[in-house]
């Protein structure tokens, strides 16, 4: 039997890593959802779970390159607060001045402003890294505390709320597009699973190569398939509060027609996430940009021997890292609708963990995205399920860092077992 | 007398007060084999270096065809056909034969995609060629053998049509049949009118593969000489002894 499921999941050519990740989700869940007496997998719980997700999990596929490179980035968390406020006082000291409050404009040119912002910071601790070879730990440590420090500097550590409104659609519940738009998307998904599938397997018979039996591939996308819609009707399943629909209908004028109901649909946020995890990935895989990053964490001398301008590389890892670290910080302060001198306090932490729990080896050319965002995810439900169950906050850090210690032993068990050292 | 493949004049490097190579020249023709020998610290793997461009030499001159180029960094040694196996194998451990291969230098698709179909399959039919026993294509190179790792590093040299190939210990890691393997490709590029600097330390096997061996000792050139006009015991005095014998006499 055992023997069976081993040679089935060879042939449809799963990871079995990222199996193993999945099972240690559904256990997570599961383990929560009899101690909370069944609301942890409720649609409601999941639908926040992602929520709560999201910043970690875009950051969290940055740090793999950064790691990847053998480097480390502990400046994340203060740069996303120092980014989060200076946006802060973009979005409504600055351009409600400019353009007029409410304008549309406003949350284009908040969310350049962040990125550009991140981009600059990151690139400059990357040249630091990579042209005055400072080591990443120190450079980014002292991007912790500078930052952090500028972040208080900006509004002299005054917290600013509430921030313009289309900006804070970005972050929580109150973006999101609705059923029908999610089910679109899903159908879009399962459409562009289908034509890689079949493109893939073309290619690899174009050119003679041996391919999965026909069987497996309809299993593989199958599964895929399944699992786009599954979580499309999970999150279409949660629907607004009724009292939020009447003060809604109420503030309109209206009346609520009897029996009316509506869900949520996707959140923007998580649909940000989505699009990174895709486009990281293509980078990470498709790209040469991402091969040199694999090449230089597997050996840094061949990659330079091969023509590779590894400095210049590091600057654009950390530029990256920058880049995405100001998108967490648009989810982050616009889910809270405030920008406080705290936000992203230890987000450093997690985000490395996350990517660690994920399968990116710290001794560098070894990571995924997908191994990343499952990391976060595992990360955000223990949390908040401990949450639920009513574990204090001490004893919460106390099993969250337990479970990373573990995780990482099993992770180098596992390497050893199969000689992916 | 026909221009020189490859020459490099006057070549000095110096690593703060030690002189590493002092006023080396060294040149090769179309379709000959050069030995550079010497003791560990003779200085000749960082002459090489500088031809790869992973050093820059602090004087001197490099001429292919007779006219003069500069390398300052490894894009520029290979934009001059010039191709690099390094002693210590330059293979990024965690990527596949067909990643390493083309490191550097992808084939992507219209999109700009790294096209890895393409490349595997390239990477299938110069393997044919130069080692038909090696199948382990997908995997990452840390679990192949010293000998499957040395052919990714000479079909990444061959693959790119490389007119002058250093090769640094190319058989040091290698068992016998894989250095017999190694021997017949050596002989086989020749064949092809490449120039070849072969660096080892088995005297008998630069006997037999080179044309010319040059030899050095404290970063200096003691001699260059035709492998049909010394003996074994004439290159040996010369690595030890730091004396051409043949110069000496005269």
């Amino acid at each position: 039997m055992a023997a069976g499921l081993g040679k089935l999941i060879k042939t449809l050519q799963i990871d079995t890593r990222l199996l193993g990740m999945i099972g240690a989700f559904l256990l997570i869940a599961i383990v929560f959802n009899v101690a909370t007496g069944g609301t942890f997998l409720t649609p409601r719980n999941l639908f926040n779970l992602t929520l709560q997700t999201a910043s970690v999990a875009i950051m969290a596929t940055g740090m793999v390159f950064v790691i990847v490179t053998r480097n480390i980035d502990l400046s994340i968390g203060s740069l996303l607060g120092m980014v989060g406020m200076i946006m802060g006082v973009v979005q409504t000291q600055i351009l409600p001045e400019m353009v007029g409050f409410g304008s549309p404009i406003i949350w284009i040119v908040t969310v350049a402003v962040g990125i550009l912002v991140g981009m600059a910071f990151g690139a400059f601790q990357g040249w630091m890294v990579g042209y005055l070879t400072i080591p990443s730990f120190i450079v980014t440590l002292g991007g912790l505390l500078m930052w952090r420090g500028v972040a208080w500097w900006v509004t002299r550590g005054t917290t600013i709320s509430p921030l313009d409104p289309t900006f804070v659609k970005l972050g929580g519940a109150s973006g999101t597009i609705g059923v029908t738009a999610s089910w679109v998307l899903a159908l879009v998904g399962a459409a562009a699973t289908i034509f890689f599938l079949i493109n893939t397997r073309r290619k690899h018979i174009s050119h003679g190569f041996v391919v999965k039996p026909l069987w497996a591939e309809f299993t593989l996308g199958g599964i895929l398939i399944a699992a786009i819609c599954g979580i499309t009707a999970v999150i279409n399943a949660y629907q607004v509060p009724t009292r939020v629909l009447q003060r809604r209908f109420q503030q309109a004028g209206e009346e609520m027609p009897e029996g009316y109901t509506e869900a949520y649909g996707f959140p923007i946020s998580v649909l940000v996430v989505i699009a990174i995890a895709i486009v990281m990935s293509i980078v990470a895989k498709k790209t040469r940009f991402g091969r040199y990053i694999f090449a230089m964490g597997g050996n840094p001398d061949a990659a330079e021997l091969s023509g590779i301008n590894t400095r210049l590389l590091t600057v654009k890892v950390f530029a990256l890292m920058g880049a995405l670290t100001a998108i967490s910080a648009v989810i982050a302060s616009a889910r809270l609708a405030s920008a406080g001198n705290d936000l992203g306090t230890l987000d450093e932490l997690r985000v490395i963990a996350a990517a660690v729990i994920g399968g990116t080896a710290l001794a560098g050319g070894v990571g995924t995205i997908y191994g990343a965002i499952l990391g976060a995810l595992i990360m955000q439900a223990l949390i908040s399920g401990m949450g639920m169950v009513g574990v204090d906050t001490p004893f919460q850090n106390i099993i969250v860092g337990a479970v990373l210690v573990f995780a990482v032993w099993v992770d180098i068990v596992y390497r050893r077992k199969t000689g992916d050292s | 007398m026909t221009t020189p493949l490859l020459e490099m004049r006057n070549i000095s490097i110096h690593f703060g007060g030690i002189k590493a190579v002092d006023d080396v020249s060294i040149d090769v023709m179309p379709g000959e084999v050069v030995g550079l020998l010497g003791h560990n610290g003779a200085g000749k793997s960082t002459l090489i270096k500088i031809l790869s461009g992973a050093y820059k030499a602090d004087g001197g001159e490099i001429f292919i065809d007779g006219k003069k180029v500069e390398i300052h960094n490894p894009r520029d040694a290979r934009d001059l056909n010039i191709e690099t196996i390094y002693q210590t194998l330059a293979l990024s451990d965690n990527l596949d034969a067909a990643s390493n291969l083309f490191l550097g230098r992808e084939i992507t698709t219209p999109l700009g995609l790294v096209d890895d179909t393409k490349m595997e399959s390239e990477s299938r039919k110069i393997m044919a060629r130069l080692n038909p026993n090696f199948k382990r294509f997908s995997e990452p190179v840390r679990s192949l053998s010293g000998g499957q790792r040395q052919s990714v590093a000479i079909a990444r040299a061959v693959y790119f049509n490389a007119r002058i190939l250093i090769m640094d210990e190319p058989t040091a890691a290698l068992g016998v049949h894989e250095t017999a393997m190694v021997a017949d490709l050596i002989k086989e590029l020749k064949t092809q009118g490449l120039g070849i600097f072969l660096i080892s330390h088995d005297t008998r096997e630069m006997m037999e593969l080179c044309d010319r061996v040059s030899v050095m000792k404290n970063g200096k050139l003691i001699g260059t000489e035709r492998v049909e006009d010394v003996t074994e015991d004439d290159i040996l005095s010369m690595i030890i002894l730091g004396k051409n014998p043949k110069t000496e006499a005269a």
